[in-house]
């Protein structure tokens, strides 16, 4: 299960995704809205993604964690669209033979994510908004 | 050749579109594409950095050749998750 969708995130969806009979560990990660960003109150965030290449990357991600942790499966979910204080913005679920595995993968799977994606958020404060991750 | 230009978060409020249609000559670059939609957006070329760029939604870089390209997306710094 990989995708970008504009509905809330259900963190189950993706732990019954991605379990199966011969793992006995999966991890999880939520990103989650803050109200607060570099001492400025944050009122919602606006998520955009360049839809399709973010997909694709996403899939290249899951792809390496498992090759390169050998877990059994990965399920990564990005919202888009507005997003209020406290809302999932991003869902990972990893499962794999044992819990080091599926724990370090999932690690791996979200600095990966920050780092390769096309995913832009653009946050909105009292008196004005700004896309995160650019000097003005 | 007729090129799709997408144009993302801080750069689409920069170029003041989400698209546009570009035509370029053969053997144009992704660096030389850039070079002439700064002249046609003054909002770009104060990005002083160079973004990322995706040719067909596969990361490409400055010297990349153009041709046969259909899609060419500018990408600012990235801030998922």
């Amino acid at each position: 299960m990989i995708r970008l969708q504009t509905a809330p995130i259900a963190l189950d969806d993706l732990v019954l995704a991605v379990r199966g009979d011969g793992d006995g560990a999966v991890a999880t990660f939520l990103g989650t809205v803050r109200n607060e960003n570099e001492g400025r109150r944050v009122l919602w965030l606006e998520y955009e993604a360049y839809g399709g290449m973010a997909e694709r990357e996403m899939e290249r991600i899951a792809a390496e964690a498992r090759s390169r942790h050998g877990v059994s499966r990965v399920a990564i979910v990005h919202r888009i669209g507005r997003l209020e204080i406290g809302e999932a913005s991003v869902a990972i679920a990893v499962a794999a033979p044992h819990r080091a595995e599926a724990l370090d993968a999932t690690r791996f799977v979200i600095d990966t994510l920050k780092r390769t994606v096309p995913i832009w958020k653009r946050e909105h404060f009292e008196g004005g908004s700004v896309w995160v991750g650019e000097a003005p | 050749m007729t090129l799709r230009v997408l144009y993302f978060a801080s750069l689409k409020d920069r170029a003041r579109a989400a698209e546009e249609t570009v035509d370029v000559a053969a053997g144009t670059t992704v660096g030389g594409l850039w070079e002439e939609l700064s002249r046609r957006h003054p909002g770009l070329a104060a990005f002083t950095a160079r973004p990322l760029v995706a040719c067909d939604k596969t990361y490409a870089a400055w010297e990349t050749s153009l041709d046969g390209v259909q899609e060419v997306a500018f990408l600012p710094p990235f801030s998922g998750g």
